[in-house]
């Protein structure tokens, strides 16, 4: 009886001093969290502003750009520049180029890039390594090394002036081998095991038991496949000479090139070349995201 | 088709117990057919389209050669008129500055931000897309937002400092500046992709390091330079290794932002080789640029390679 008082006393003694200390704290950690927040704000304005001034520039007139003074926002919003745009160019055929550019690219280059990863992965052959190896070796092949010897093969085997110039030497990646071949390590052996022992061929387990499993693989993929191919430049700089080659990228370099350079159209295509790349990372955050956080390969 | 054949083959050749030796053999012959079988594909693309290319393009470093005809073997003449060419070193000296500096800031920034984004936030995810956005923007769109940005007559920049009383930054004509633009757009498209891999490498350290050190007094620099740092070497060494291969590949942002200028003072190796190549049309010299940037990168990589041998990359 007397000891519980005892404790109960004490323990009224030490509420008020633990009750200050945790107040405390906490007051401190909300500093902390409002400090944070106010760092990130800032950080995020100054990380969001060239987003934003594509815009202000893609929907102002264009006076705005030459005045001297200096103005956040459009004087008026207009649609002019888009209209001009699409009077002065043939803007259709440049997205449709990068629609059939991207879609042939990044279609090809999963099947190819998964086929080799399974291979890479799981069947045992002369020279795997090596050819793994070689494969991963070029990412740090820049363009720019082999971009004449390039030339010269794509016009010799007649493609030149076709998309199968762009297409075909962009297919295959390292990031795209490297990938595959980390997330079907990552299957099981005794699955595979297993099914072969009930005489599946090799073809066979590929189709039914690795495929079904590789839908993430196959996702990140085709995000960081189409990324890479839709914005693509200095290769389809020196391949698509032709106007009615263009990509998008090529075309506002074409725009960026004529004698009095219109930049408010520029913004307005970089827009439109841009939308589709921010729908698809709205979309699929998820596995841009990964992608790159386990390849760290963009 | 044939992966199915030779599974087939495989499969039966497996069972019979008599000869074990040539039936493993035959096995092993068949896998082989099939691995090839099922890399072919990429590995044809990868040959034709980049190694042959690759081999083409060492042989023409060794030639004069405009482009049209028959290259002209000239031995080391291209290796050697670079050597006494002024822009070329140049653009090694740029490309070196240009990946430093990147190097440096996008790395601390990414860092910075990881470590900012990694605890509870109120309005976390929109912070870190916004700062991840960016790298969905293409080379050229960012060279093109960032005349709008830097350019000394039209650009916000500039108006804004001579709305605030203050001098005027000349980007265009001014060497360092054009290349302290250029630098800026790549770190404001770099640094979201640094942030990623950290946040990764953050997810890895256990809290209970953390209560330990706080524990025994340690303060948060403290704990930020013993504890989180440390552990996030591995991060670290991969961004190292990916911003330094991304940095000397730089081009597309370089070719729409400065076009190299003012003078040769943002001139890369990759835009000097272009303008060789389809500008002067001295695609021999262009392809001896080309061996030497390659060069560069594999001794690079070569040297992460001995310094990382603990660790196996490939897995």
């Amino acid at each position: 009886m007397t000891a519980a008082t005892e404790q109960r006393v004490r323990t009224r003694a030490a509420a008020p001093a633990r009750a200050g200390h945790v107040h405390s704290r906490r007051r401190r950690q909300r500093a902390t969290t409002i400090v944070r927040f106010v760092i990130a704000v800032v950080v995020c304005v100054v990380m969001a502003f060239p987003f934003y001034w594509m815009v202000v520039v893609a929907l102002s007139p264009k006076d705005d750009l030459f005045s001297t003074v200096f103005k956040l926002w459009p004087s008026r919003l207009t649609l002019d520049n888009f209209t001009g745009l699409f009077a002065s160019y043939d803007i259709g055929t440049w997205f449709g180029n990068s629609i059939v550019v991207t879609v042939f690219v990044t279609v090809l280059g999963v099947v190819v890039n998964l086929l080799a990863g399974y291979a890479f992965a799981k069947l045992r052959f002369l020279g795997r390594s090596a050819l793994f190896f070689a494969a991963l070796a070029t990412l740090v092949l820049p363009v720019q090394v082999t971009m004449v010897a390039q030339f010269r093969l794509v016009t010799d085997l007649g493609i030149y002036g076709t998309y199968w110039a762009v297409i075909l030497p962009t297919a295959a990646t390292a990031t795209g081998v490297f990938l595959a071949r980390q997330f079907i390590l990552g299957i099981p052996d005794e699955l595979l095991e297993a099914a072969k022992l009930d005489g599946a061929g090799s073809f066979r387990l590929f189709r039914s038991i690795v495929l079904p499993l590789c839908r993430p693989l196959i996702a990140v993929l085709v995000v960081l496949i189409a990324m890479a191919t839709w914005n693509d430049f200095a290769w389809p700089l020196i391949a698509l000479k032709q106007d009615f080659l263009f990509t998008l990228p090529i075309g506002l370099l074409y725009l960026q090139g004529q004698t009095t350079p219109d930049f408010t159209q520029i913004m307005a295509l970089a827009l439109i070349a841009l939308l589709p790349m921010i729908v698809l990372f709205l979309v699929l955050q998820r596995y841009f995201v990964q992608g790159i956080a386990r390849s760290g390969i963009r | 088709m044939t992966g199915v054949t030779a599974g087939a083959v495989a499969a039966a050749t497996a069972r019979p117990p008599g000869s074990r030796r040539t039936s493993r053999r035959r096995a092993r012959l068949s896998e082989t057919l099939v691995g090839y079988s099922f890399a072919a594909p990429n590995l044809v693309l990868l040959g034709v389209f980049l190694l042959y290319p690759l081999g083409l393009a060492a042989v023409l470093s060794f030639s004069r050669y405009s482009g049209f005809g028959t290259p002209e073997w000239i031995g080391i003449g291209n290796y050697a008129d670079l050597l006494s060419d002024a822009v070329f070193w140049r653009a090694l000296a740029n490309t070196t500055v240009f990946t430093i500096a990147t190097l440096v800031l996008s790395l601390g920034l990414g860092l910075a931000l990881a470590v900012l984004l990694d605890k509870p936030l109120p309005g976390r995810p929109v912070f870190r897309t916004i700062v991840y956005a960016p790298i969905v923007v293409s080379g050229v769109a960012s060279g093109l937002i960032g005349v709008l940005i830097f350019d000394e007559n039209t650009g916000v920049v500039d108006k804004a400092l001579i709305a605030a009383g203050l001098p005027a930054v000349p980007w265009q004509s001014n060497g360092t500046a054009a290349m302290v633009a250029v630098i800026l757009m790549t770190v404001w498209g770099r640094t979201g992709f640094n942030m990623v891999i950290y946040l990764a490498g953050l997810q890895g350290i256990g809290p209970e390091l953390y209560e330990a050190a706080e524990l025994e007094g340690a303060g948060a620099w403290q704990r930020f330079r013993s504890i989180t740092f440390p552990l996030l070497g591995p991060s670290t060494f991969f961004l190292l290794i990916m911003n330094v291969i991304y940095s000397f590949q730089v081009f597309d942002l370089v070719f729409v932002l400065t076009g190299g200028g003012p003078g040769n003072a943002t001139t890369m190796l990759t835009t000097f080789a272009y303008s060789e190549a389809f500008t002067t049309r001295m695609q021999g010299y262009a392809a001896a640029i080309g061996m030497v940037l390659l060069v560069l990168m594999l001794a690079f990589a070569g040297v992460q390679w001995r310094l990382n041998r603990g660790r196996d990359v490939t897995e």
